[in-house]
């Protein structure tokens, strides 16, 4: 649906250049939510807008539904942006006119007849749940209401594809999840393939099929959510995925795990969905030689699905803590040996690679 | 009637002093009626090609160049000065140099690179987000135009407009130099230089009740129009 190659672009400024986007490439499928995630500065914003052309590529192509991008002008670019519905972080509604005129505004633009705009305001309206809201001013809605407001009007003319920019980052937390139920719903009901760009790594949690985590004008790490939350490879995807997922060993048990006299490994273990059939934790309990401590523990819904992170203090001797590890790996559980830095109190990942047995 | 017309008031007819008050309306006017229009225009034009504007990259920066050095070059020069001038020019438009209707010549060319810096501010409050979101809906430049910029920025063009006004009431003052009348011209030839004290606070009550009366409108159209925001 979209295609997005080698797209670089450079910004000139007074003295520096800005490389928002170096080499980008990114294909969204038909029908799926994609999320790219990265903060502040990362590029999204400029990745988004070439979909729609409020921005060029320097080098790169873009095509959208099909068709190259960098042809096009004129009639054919208003053609295709009405396909493209947009929806703004700051909303960017007409705050002194009505609910009404702001959604029939895009329908006004193709010249549709005043039956047809009546008709079809209403049934978005109906859809995003604010019909009783119609003749109210823009500027007496919350905003919630507000985003609402901008979802209709970028799903009157019935677009193929919906860009979201950012579109809950100026919400509050139950409103942002409201309106990602909704978009949720514009995705499954109305068949709408959705691109959205967040810094909220819970968007990408709750809605996303698949993710492209963008750092300094690069996508550093791509693929379907579930795999980039289970193992996330780079450095920034883990910051990213820390945020709505603790993965971490509270620090007020960092003592009694260091008072810990026998040989001990720290352990993280994370289940995604019923990947796992058996009780693992109980069996690692029931073996022989081996005490098990759940210092860390963190269960968060995932694309409709659960993941689990438990961090489990495993005391034993090297054998049984071998073997522990193998029947781990083996049950499907996603495992990975941690280290505490007890000077600067950091928790430092050991790469399976280099995990020695005496650890 | 005529009786009424032909008393004096502070040793001129009432029908002179009505008369010049038609004169100054006229003048105002009509000098803001096309000074708006070409204005209107010329702030457009800045507001569009400038950096970051809709159409930069589309139009030729030399046109932003033009326009923004026309607009200063104009704004600095007095009134009075323009006035003579430009007489050449006004009388190839209007075929003479006297009278109300010729005084129109200076009075717009003075008067609409002054209300297009006054509108040109007003446009520029209208949210880039909005033009965004109005160019991804696939406005083109008349939609854009004609839906969101000036809907958007209504309300403050119209106090940008009111300032105009009395601007160009200021203006026309001078009007009497080139015959075209009005209060203003009034109150100079029969109050000041006949040393008609009396009837030059009169018509100096009459200017301000002028602006006073501009204010008023402007402001409550302008209130009417922002209602909701």
């Amino acid at each position: 649906m979209i295609r997005i190659t080698e797209a670089s672009k450079t910004f000139h400024e007074k003295s520096t250049e800005v490389h928002a986007l170096q080499n980008v490439t990114i294909h969204v499928q038909k029908g799926e939510i994609y999320g790219i995630v990265g903060f502040s500065g990362a590029g999204k914003s400029t990745l988004i807008r070439l979909v729609n052309r409020l921005e060029t590529p320097d080098t790169g192509t873009v095509e959208v539904a099909g068709q190259n991008l960098s042809s096009l002008k004129g009639k054919k670019l208003s053609a295709l942006r009405r396909k493209i519905g947009m929806v703004f972080q700051q909303f960017n509604l007409l705050d002194g006119k009505t609910v009404f005129h702001n959604v029939s505004l895009p329908l006004i633009l193709e010249h549709r007849s005043p039956a047809e705009i009546e008709k079809r305001v209403a049934e978005v309206l109906a859809f995003v749940e604010l019909s009783d809201k119609r003749d109210a001013y823009v500027s007496q809605l919350s905003g919630g209401q507000k985003q609402r407001v901008g979802i209709a009007r970028a799903l009157a003319t019935n677009p193929e594809i919906l860009l979201c920019d950012e579109a809950t980052s100026a919400l509050d937390p139950q409103t942002t999840e409201s309106i990602l139920k909704l978009l949720k719903r514009v995705n499954r009901e109305m068949g709408i393939t959705i691109l959205l760009i967040t810094h909220q790594m819970q968007v990408i949690q709750l809605i996303c099929d698949r993710v492209a985590v963008m750092e300094k004008g690069r996508v550093v790490e791509e693929g379907p959510v579930l795999e980039v939350f289970g193992r996330p490879k780079e450095e920034v995807t883990k910051r990213f995925v820390r945020t709505v997922i603790n993965d971490q060993v509270p620090e007020t048990f960092y003592d009694t795990i260091r008072a810990e006299s026998r040989h001990y490994r720290l352990e993280q273990l994370k289940f995604i969905g019923d990947t796992v059939n058996e009780p693992v934790i109980a069996n690692l309990c029931r073996r022989p030689g081996l005490e098990v401590n759940i210092v860390g523990a963190n269960i968060s819904p995932l694309q409709g699905t659960i993941m689990s992170v438990f961090i489990l203090q495993l005391i034993g001797e090297t054998e049984a803590l071998r073997s522990a590890e193998e029947y781990i790996d083996a049950s499907g559980a996603l495992r990975q040996r941690l280290m505490i830095d007890w000077e600067s109190r950091n928790i430092t990942e050991i790469p399976a690679g280099k995990e020695r047995t005496d650890g | 009637m005529d009786e009424f017309l032909n008393s004096k008031i502070f040793g001129i007819k009432w029908s002179r002093l009505l008369n010049s008050c038609g004169q100054t309306l006229y003048m105002v006017g009509w000098g803001l009626l096309i000074g708006t229009v070409l204005g209107l225009i010329l702030a457009l034009i800045l507001v569009l090609t400038r950096k970051g504007g809709v159409l930069q990259g589309r139009l030729p920066r030399v046109l932003y160049l033009v326009v923004n050095t026309y607009v200063n070059v104009i704004r600095s020069v007095p009134f009075v000065i323009l006035l003579v001038t430009i007489m050449p020019l006004t009388r190839l438009i209007m075929g003479t140099t006297i009278g109300s209707t010729a005084a129109l010549v200076p009075l717009v060319l003075y008067i609409s690179p002054y209300l297009a810096r006054l509108l040109e501010n007003s446009l520029l409050e209208c949210s880039p987000g909005i033009l965004e979101a109005a160019q991804a809906m696939g406005a083109n430049i008349w939609q854009i135009i004609r839906y969101f910029l000036m809907p958007e920025t209504l309300g403050s063009m119209v106090l940008a407009l009111t300032t105009g006004a009395i601007g160009l009431l200021g203006a026309s003052a001078m009007a009497g130099y080139v015959g075209g009348g009005g209060v203003g011209d009034l109150t100079l030839t029969y109050g000041y230089e006949k040393m008609n004290t009396p009837l030059m606070i009169l018509t100096v009550v009459i200017l301000v009740a002028f602006v006073q009366l501009i204010q008023f409108l402007g402001g409550a159209i302008s209130g009417k129009l922002r209602a909701h925001r």
